[in-house]
């Protein structure tokens, strides 16, 4: 199996996450898209781990599923919050902050 | 060897065209369903290379917890707006330059740098990561055991309900 195969399905995923975070104005979709790119590093984490023949590829990618789980957490709590007080979680009528 | 090629060639088509359906899908609850099947791929892809514990952990977390989560999300704020097809447009062309240049970039540096390395995956097994984690990274291992504590104390106080101002 070649390295490259990984590296490059990792890097195909990371943009089709990319797309998803630019192009949807749904604030759950956005954060599944961001769920696409923290997967697309995981995957190249393992596939270093991998090549390497060590366990720390495998070590970090356990910390960033952690990290993932908690920012889905307070994500979607936030959308919660938006919903509940906007009864909408239209992304682009999120503008309280706008100068 | 040419097994391992044919498992990585369709776990892969499959797991780009979901992930395809995930951004482009218009029901968001089909949108978390691709997602499963993006997640599941990543899982497969792990235990391909000899990740075991974090490929059952990807299925632990992700598929069990996180898709949960997705769905419980989704039900509490369902919302009735459809996608304006024209905002949509407007931000459509350039979402998809700015992932096309990215992945322009990307793959013509691993392709530069990584051409033709083999991958040979010996299986590292769950008995040698759990030395590693509880030796050298057991401080960021208990720094993460804190974070999940205060986010999941976050995420309870900004999703309750205000009693009474």
């Amino acid at each position: 199996m070649l390295l490259n195969e990984m590296l490059l399905l990792g890097a195909v995923l990371f943009c089709i996450g990319v797309y998803g975070v630019l192009a949807r104005r749904n604030g759950v979709l956005v954060l599944m898209s961001i769920e696409l790119i923290l997967n697309a590093v995981n995957i190249n984490l393992i596939a270093f781990g991998a090549f390497h023949d060590n366990v720390m590829g495998q070590i970090f990618a356990l910390f960033v599923i952690t990290v993932a789980a908690a920012e889905v957490g307070i994500g979607l709590a936030i959308v919660l919050l938006l919903y509940r007080n906007r009864r909408s979680i239209d992304l682009d009528q999120v503008d309280l902050m706008k100068g | 060897m040419i097994a391992e090629h044919v498992a990585f060639g369709i776990i892969a088509a499959v797991m780009v065209a979901s992930a395809l359906r995930v951004v482009t899908t218009r029901d968001i609850v089909h949108a978390a369903l691709y997602l499963v099947i993006v997640l599941a791929g990543v899982a497969a892809l792990f235990l391909l290379v000899g990740a075991e514990f974090t490929g059952i952990t990807q299925v632990l977390i992700y598929i069990g917890a996180v898709i949960v989560l997705f769905l419980f999300g989704i039900m509490l704020t369902r919302s009735d707006f459809d996608q304006d097809e024209e905002t949509d447009h407007k931000r459509k062309f350039p979402a998809i330059l700015t992932a096309l240049l990215l992945a322009a970039v990307m793959i013509g540096a691993l392709v530069d740098r990584f051409e033709d390395v083999e991958l040979d995956a010996t299986p590292q097994t769950t008995a040698q990561v759990s030395d590693e984690l509880f030796s050298q990274y057991i401080v960021p291992f208990e720094a993460v055991s804190v974070l999940l504590l205060a986010a999941l104390i976050g995420a309870i106080v900004i999703a309750r309900r205000e009693e009474g101002g």
